[in-house]
């Protein structure tokens, strides 16, 4: 079986674009980048007008399985992973039980080769049961197949737990990664503190709780000549305190979510559940600095943060609600539409920021379209524009802020170790 | 224009043709109610349910009588003894209410935006008698239907508010429902308990009681929760009172025509002493008797219109 995808416009992922050229797919690797390769596929793509890209990746997840399949699990998951245009996705470890042990990491890995459509890298968590007591067995979880460590949503509170965590796992070549907030500061907040959290009387959340702990983290990886990466990074004072470290030399990089350069705290007006995510959607301040990070260089990377819930959990009271949005299916479109059609980033700057960087980061393959590599590719067709329907997610989570909105930027085909895993002419 | 809304969720997507409608129809109930006979057919066929999640004793109590003085079939649901202590959803609640046949649905709830949930979920008129730190529409109204009684506009009134902003409903209902009709409002409290960015939304935050209350046409106390010193937000009730507190001598700083008013219930010698509540300027009696009227003439509004 070959595959070619013919007369796209080629981004490598390593500083080439190629115009009106045809990708040769065998065997599940990519043989060559030439002129007039059709006639020797089995199978062909027209990508003319389209845009042919290194499988995208995503670095922070969350696929539910084991534990709260009713939300998602890896089958449907991946699957709206696919139809989001990632080809890889690393899964954070927030599972009943935890990812916080070899076992559990070869069972996510066994599930995903057997029921996954994408590539799945598990996270694992930094702590027993993600509670901030006692370190995980980093060197055997590393061995098995985790690519990182996080406790998630529960972030190790002891700073010295922190430290002994971050040296022990350098020695494995383990990242971790940190979920900053301090749930002291938290407090019952449920969404940012400011204007609108005063007129809409919802308890809001500091600035504070984020950018101590960014501090913290930045701090220890300082001293301890230790790597972190900082998840979803909302706020103007978290990308300042990351930028002054990455001019001094500490080993820090960061993500951004979509939502945190494409919605704000106005959006809560109404009271709308979908809006409740964590961090939480903040202003418009916030949104332009965060795009200043991503264009500078200070936010390395845009994750989804995908976090699917059932809609019982968010058809609630706000303060009682889920936090999360389901972000896989809507990525690409809210990042192009915001982050390129704005002048903001180059669409090859945007590419590398959601496959060649954080597979750098994270230390897995992807990212780079060269004959002889697996075929990971996704098509997209940037002048489409369409009205986002989570009536249509694969995923299960339907919770989303950006439902009825118009965006620009659509994934076409998602390509997966040479096998077609999503088409969008079979979507319709 | 009309009254038109379908439910009554806040003072702050509320008009002022609004809400001077709401005023002038509350007048006509307060003539009604100081009648011997307090009986009217206005709401007559009409079903009104309470729904409480938190214990009230005035908002509850005046929606109950408000809804029999005018006819209507009244009934009342507390969360302690329905199917909610057996995990029911509010949604599924109020359908379920709604189905058996209510034309309004008066809620009060710990959560802020619960009612604007249940208002979006059911057919019946919604009206929100307190969620959780938002807003407190039927108390800001009859707080406004008492300045009115008074004085003859509220245009250019100084209005202080005094105590905890932060956690008041009842402060988020009078700034927004006030600052609509013109009034000046200024704040004072411990700035643990005031809301963030709160001077974005005209008020003038005041950097101790008496400034904020100098001059004031009228006083709004509020109420302050035992539970806040336990959660840090004060080092003590004494302190409170001493600095925060309103007594004869703060008093003397404001207008002499002065109102003083309290939604209720008070705690004596912590916000306010006795003697002023119980002053010559305390209108916290009257309130309760405008709180009846104002909720006779929202229930009378909102079941007027309605269609089948």
């Amino acid at each position: 079986m070959s595959l070619c995808i013919r007369n796209g416009n080629i981004i490598d992922g390593e500083g080439i674009v190629f115009h009106n050229k045809d990708i040769l797919i065998k065997n599940n690797l990519i043989v060559d980048i030439n002129t007039n390769l059709a006639h020797k596929a089995d199978r062909i793509i027209d990508a003319s007008n389209l845009w042919v890209l290194p499988g995208l990746i995503d670095a922070h997840c969350h696929l539910r399985e084991p534990g709260f399949e009713y939300k998602e699990d890896i089958s449907s998951g991946t699957a709206s992973a696919a139809a989001g245009g990632f080809t890889s996705i690393a899964c954070m470890p927030n599972t009943l039980p935890a990812i916080d042990n070899a076992a559990m990491v070869e069972y996510i890995k066994k599930k995903a080769a057997t029921q996954g459509i994408v590539r799945v890298y598990p996270i694992g968590a930094i702590t027993l049961g993600r509670e901030g007591k006692t370190m995980v067995e980093m060197g055997e979880m590393k061995e098995a197949g985790a690519v990182a460590l996080s406790d998630d949503g529960d972030p190790v509170v002891d700073p010295n737990t922190m430290r002994l965590a971050l040296e022990y796992a350098k020695q494995f070549g383990l990242l971790l990664i940190s979920h900053c907030e301090d749930k002291s500061l938290v407090a019952q907040g449920v969404m940012n503190e400011g204007y609108m959290s005063t007129l809409l009387g919802l308890k809001g959340i500091s600035r504070a709780a984020e950018e101590v702990m960014v501090a913290r983290d930045i701090i220890l990886s300082e001293i301890t000549a230790c790597p972190i990466h900082i998840a979803h990074v909302s706020t103007k004072g978290a990308v300042d305190i990351i930028r002054q470290a990455k001019s001094r030399g500490v080993p820090v990089t960061c993500e951004t979510a979509p939502h945190y350069f494409s919605a704000t705290d106005e959006w809560v007006e109404g009271y709308d559940t979908n809006t409740k995510v964590n961090p939480p959607l903040r202003t418009e301040e916030d949104l332009v600095a965060i795009k200043e990070g991503l264009k500078d260089g200070t936010i390395d990377i845009i994750a989804t943060d995908h976090a699917p819930h059932h809609r019982d959990e968010k058809e609630v009271e706000y303060d009682m609600a889920a936090s999360g949005i389901s972000g896989f299916e809507t990525a690409f479109s809210l990042s192009y539409t915001h982050l390129v059609e704005t002048g903001i980033l180059s669409l090859e700057e945007l590419v590398a920021k959601l496959s060649s960087i954080p597979a750098k980061i994270l230390g897995i393959p992807g990212g780079v379209l060269k004959a002889g590599l697996p075929a990971d590719i996704t098509i997209v067709d940037i002048n489409r524009e369409y009205e986002v329907d989570r009536d249509h997610f694969y995923s299960k989570g339907k919770n989303t802020p950006f439902h009825g909105k118009r965006l620009k930027g659509k994934i076409a085909y998602t390509i997966v170790g040479g096998k077609i895993v999503y088409d969008e002419e079979d979507a319709k | 224009m009309a009254f038109m809304q379908k439910d009554i969720l806040g003072l702050r997507t509320l008009n002022q043709e609004d809400i001077l409608e709401i005023l002038d129809t509350a007048k006509l109930m307060k003539y009604i109610l100081e009648q011997n006979n307090k009986k009217t057919p206005h709401l007559q066929g009409k079903s009104i349910v309470n729904l409480f999640y938190e214990n009230s004793t005035r908002t509850r109590l005046s929606f109950e009588l408000a809804s029999k003085y005018m006819s209507a079939s009244a009934a009342n649901l507390s969360s302690t003894s329905s199917s909610v202590a057996k995990g029911e959803n509010l949604i599924d609640t109020c359908r379920t209410i709604e189905r058996m046949g209510a034309d309004v649905i008066v809620i009060r709830h710990p959560m802020s935006g619960a009612a604007h949930m249940v208002a979006r979920h059911v057919k019946s008129a919604v009206i929100n008698a307190g969620d959780g730190m938002n807003e407190h529409p039927t108390q800001g109204l009859l707080d406004i239907f008492t300045i009115r009684e008074s004085k003859s506009a509220v245009q250019g009134l100084k209005v202080a508010i005094i105590g905890d902003i932060y956690h008041s409903r009842v402060a988020r209902s009078n700034i927004w429902g006030l600052s609509k009709l013109g009034a000046k409002i200024t704040i004072a409290g411990p700035s643990t308990l005031l809301p963030p960015e709160l001077g974005k939304t005209g008020v003038t935050i005041c950097g101790s009681v008496e400034e904020a209350i100098e001059d004031a046409d009228v006083i709004i106390v509020l109420r302050l929760q035992k539970e806040r010193q336990q959660k840090g937000l004060l080092p003590s009730l004494r302190e409170y009172s001493q600095i925060f507190g309103l007594n004869k001598e703060r008093l003397a700083l404001a207008k002499k025509d002065v109102l003083i008013m309290h939604p209720g219930p008070i705690n004596r010698g912590i916000e306010i002493t006795s003697e002023i509540a119980d002053g010559i300027h305390s209108q916290i009696e009257d309130q309760v008797t405008n709180g009846v009227a104002v909720r006779m003439a929202l229930l009378y509004l909102l079941t007027r219109q309605r269609r089948k």
